[in-house]
């Protein structure tokens, strides 16, 4: 819906933000109506963190002005930002895991009653009062490490509502949340704004953008590239005008040549952080030249049968044999030096060393062996070229490879955890939401990276939340649920429909 | 011609690095010596008289240099070994423990041994007393490692048992003849002998502190420590044994203050005697903040305290201010040092952006 005749709740006037070394925002304009959701899109590092943190007053901007509702601001924290009324929901989120909702919502603007004691009980029925009016449905009582990741979003969204902001910030708020829960997180947003919140959504999923936004601006390179609107435009369009070349949106490659099986799993038990069975006897067989996708709602089972296969968690019993080897209680070094390589779910607990280098990073699985190291002595100069090549062959950007991890943007923090996955020979490659994060363009790139792969006769586990990146790569696709895998298909089988059904629990 | 230019942009890229990690020390410095200077004042004292005093016997006469040197030398060994443990992601409050332990174990080595050539026992007194402390540095290692322990409140625990057991042999099995509880005097043949008012055992330090910077930027094994310090998680997906990682930064951490404890046993007091090496070990936390736990940083920084302590009892005599003064100063440097974001702010020196907003970096 068209919303621009509505009063301008939030414009950006030439906001620019200069990093040393890096332009990420240049000149960028930008107007925000009252009750619109204005969504961003652009290739990873285009700079829309950027502009959402100054939005929020994490950043100074360089030069240029922000102005909500008819004033010219000055923010200098995000305490400036609440103050008028700009809430921001950050993808990993800033709750504390041992305490209740209630106590999370209150936490730094607490209410007291005589004497300064906290007054719980308002502050439920405030909680409460507020998922209620947006359909938040949240309990205040509820500890938060009990609930799953879209119900932990909520209580974020809460806290942004309770602080009365009416200009709501959400950075890739779907990159974790399941089909079901992105879903309902976009009815939220429609109730929001039914009530005259003002939503900035950015994303990397060109659906989603062509479902819920009312206008969209494309980012590149720092600046804003143009503005469309969804009812003009289609998935392909945005995408060549995020990337500014035409993006092939379907996986491409022929039928699978399945050879030796490489990873066999039988009869496989594992327990969860709680010690609560979270793998119950699962079978499978990987073979070389072939990718299996595993399908799934997160949660069950996926990320404890990934982390027995690479080392990184104990299974409880059953066995785990790679390339003819029983490697269940291997651990991590033995079962990478068989050949397998591992882009793990949670890149920032497990894949990088935020303050590392570039270069440092890329050399993780591989920093002990030659050219890298001689005996104990690592040769930096041979570990520079490695991390030269493979930010160039990978599109890292800025392609400096001395900048820190955490500096880089999320999807080419991603980049850098593939490129070094798939700069050693392979004969098993375990990629846990491989394209996480990633902007359209990266994932094309990337997706034919892992059919290379399997071209290359290496055998390949998917895992991932996207049901339509397992279904394009997989030529067989795994559904696993309650911890067991439920059911093989291949490809051509596999119908969304179908595997959807079989990923709520129902037989298909 | 590119070459010049290069090499220019290389020098002031340099100066910019150096500024941005040498500021806040250097202010901090600055600033504890004028707050200092406002407490001895209104204790009636003339702190300009102070502190010329306390130059002159810091770096007056070749002796008092020399003394500087003696003071900083366990300073540079303390400082390295909480600054190591730091890299690993570990605090070791432990190194006054390990440095007694050091020093008692290098004491027995020197005097226990009799007619070997210098050539041999004086580096056998100072490798068998650092590996001492390696041990004892490695037990509260292995307790977080296999147990979850935190190192905090087992090396505090073990300062106290180093300081009883260390007590103990000194008046007990180790003890000299005579009625002070005390160690016999070591070996000519095991002492670290002078280079005119010079202390070799500095030399000693500083071959330690280029050493920890080696071991940890430019070896495989500096690289799993500094991982399994910024991000265990990281390091053990990366196929780093972590509990091993562990033992063996604070066995380092251990071997570097036990190093500190033998070098004073070896080359100033010449045998261990207790009550003579209280605070050294903890005034390596000092060092270590004040060196942003940077090794070659440890270098100045014990320099700097070492010159006080050494010019101390000159302050004293000629300006008539209690020798505590000293205490006072470094105390204000740990307090500025560790609030940086007051330095910060008066020198504008802004730490960047990406360290102040972790929490944002994010999958977006
Ligand atoms: N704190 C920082 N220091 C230096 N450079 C930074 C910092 N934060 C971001 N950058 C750089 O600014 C650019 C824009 O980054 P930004 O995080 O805004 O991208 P993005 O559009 O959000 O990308 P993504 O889709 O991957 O999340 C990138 O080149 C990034 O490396
Ligand atoms: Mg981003």
């Amino acid at each position: 819906m068209n919303k621009t005749n509505r009063p301008i709740v939030l414009e950006a006037k030439g906001l620019t933000k200069r990093f040393p070394g890096v332009l990420a925002n240049d000149n960028i304009n930008l107007k925000l109506h009252q009750g619109e959701i204005l969504a961003f899109l652009g290739e990873n590092g285009a700079g829309k963190s950027t502009l959402m943190n100054m939005l929020y007053g994490l950043y100074t901007p360089t030069e240029g002005e922000i102005w909500i509702k008819g004033e010219k601001v000055e923010m200098s924290n995000p305490g400036d930002a609440i103050d008028r009324g700009v809430g921001m929901v950050h993808q990993h989120f800033q709750l504390v895991p041992v305490m209740t909702v209630a106590e999370n919502v209150m936490l730094g603007s607490e209410i007291t009653s005589g004497g300064g004691r906290l007054n719980m009980r308002k502050a439920i029925q405030n909680v409460r009062d507020l998922s209620e009016q947006y359909g938040l449905a949240v309990d205040p009582t509820a500890v938060i490490e009990d609930l799953p990741v879209g119900t932990q979003q909520r209580v974020e969204i809460i806290k942004a509502l309770y602080r009365h902001a009416d200009i709501l910030i959400l950075d890739e708020p779907t990159a974790v949340l399941t089909p079901q829960e992105a879903n309902e997180l976009f009815r939220i947003m429609n109730d929001l704004t039914a009530q005259n919140v003002s939503i900035i959504f950015i994303t990397h999923k060109l659906k989603e953008v062509l479902s819920v936004a009312d206008r969209i601006g494309v980012l590149r390179s720092g600046q804003m590239v143009g503005t469309a609107m969804p009812e003009d435009s289609t998935e392909t369009s945005l995408a060549e005008l995020m990337v500014g070349r035409n993006v092939i949106l379907q996986v491409e490659k022929s039928p699978s040549k399945p050879k030796e099986p490489v990873l066999q799993i039988q009869n496989l038990h594992v327990r969860d952080d709680r010690g609560h069975a979270s793998v119950e006897g699962v079978d499978l067989e990987v073979r070389a030249g072939e990718i299996v996708g595993i399908a799934g709602v997160e949660g069950n089972g996926q990320r404890e049968l990934v982390e027995a296969l690479t080392g990184l968690r104990h299974a409880d019993s059953g066995k785990i044999i790679i390339d003819g080897r029983e490697i269940t209680h291997f651990n991590p070094r033995q079962i990478t030096e068989l050949g397998v390589a591992h882009i793990p779910e949670d890149r920032e607990k497990h894949g990088l060393v935020m303050p590392y280098t570039l270069s440092d990073n890329m050399v993780l699985n591989k920093y002990f062996k030659a050219p890298y190291a001689k005996g104990v002595i690592m040769h930096h100069d041979k570990i520079d070229q490695n991390g030269q090549v493979l930010v160039k062959e990978y599109d890292v950007r800025p392609p400096n490879i001395h900048a820190l991890a955490q500096n880089l943007s999320g999807g080419n923090k991603q980049k850098v955890i593939v490129a070094r996955e798939f700069s050693t020979p392979t004969k098993l490659l375990v990629a846990a939401q491989p394209t996480r994060g990633i902007d359209v363009g990266s994932i094309e790139f990337i997706h034919k990276q892992i059919v290379a792969q399997r071209d290359q006769n290496v055998a390949v586990l998917v895992v991932s939340a996207e049901l339509d990146e397992v279904l394009g790569l997989a030529d067989r696709i795994a559904v696993m649920f309650d911890g067991r895998i439920v059911k093989i298909l291949s490809a051509a089988e596999a119908t969304r429909e179908r595997v959807g059904l079989l990923m709520a629990g129902s037989e298909a | 011609m590119t070459t010049q230019t290069d090499s220019k942009a290389n020098i002031s890229q340099w100066l910019m690095v150096f500024w941005r990690s040498a500021a806040v020390p250097l202010v901090a410095v600055i600033l504890a010596l004028l707050v200092g200077a406002i407490i001895l004042l209104i204790s009636g004292a003339n702190p300009l008289a102070a502190y010329s005093a306390l130059a002159k016997g810091a770096f007056g006469t070749p002796i008092a240099f020399g003394r500087t040197l003696e003071k900083a030398t366990p300073l540079i060994l303390g400082g390295l070994a909480v600054a190591f443990a730091f890299k690993g992601g570990l605090f070791n409050i432990g190194g006054q423990g390990q440095l007694l332990v050091g020093a008692i174990v290098a004491a027995a080595v020197g005097f226990g041994i009799d007619g070997l050539p210098f050539i041999i026992h004086m580096p056998l007194a100072l490798l068998v007393g650092s590996l001492a402390g390696a041990v004892y540095g490695a037990i509260p290692g292995a307790l977080k490692a296999y147990t979850g322990a935190h190192e905090v409140i087992t090396t505090i625990m073990l300062n106290f048992i180093a300081i009883n057991l260390t007590d103990f042999m000194a008046n007990g099995p180790w003890k000299d003849e005579g009625i002070v509880a005390r160690t016999p005097a070591i070996a000519e043949a095991a002492a670290i002998p002078t280079w005119g008012n010079i202390p070799i055992g500095f030399f000693f330090a500083v071959v330690a502190a280029l050493a920890t910077w080696y071991l940890l930027y430019r070896t495989t094994i500096g690289y799993e420590i500094r991982t399994v310090g910024f991000n265990s998680n990281a390091a053990k997906y990366a196929g780093i044994g972590v509990s091993y990682t562990i033992i063996l930064t604070m066995a380092i951490s251990g071997f570097l203050a036990g190093m500190g404890g033998a070098i004073e046993t070896l080359g100033v007091v010449g045998r261990y005697q207790p009550g003579f090496n209280a605070g050294l070990g903890f005034d390596g936390i000092t060092i270590a903040l004040l060196a942003r736990t940077n090794p070659i940083g440890v270098i100045p920084a014990a320099l700097l305290v070492g010159a006080m302590q050494a010019g101390s009892s000159q302050m004293q005599f000629d300006a008539n201010v209690p020798f505590q003064i000293i205490d006072v100063i470094q105390a204000l440097i740990l307090f500025f040092v560790s609030a940086d974001m007051i330095v910060r702010w008066i020198i504008r020196v802004k730490p960047e952006e990406g360290e102040q907003v972790t929490l944002s970096t994010s999958w977006g």
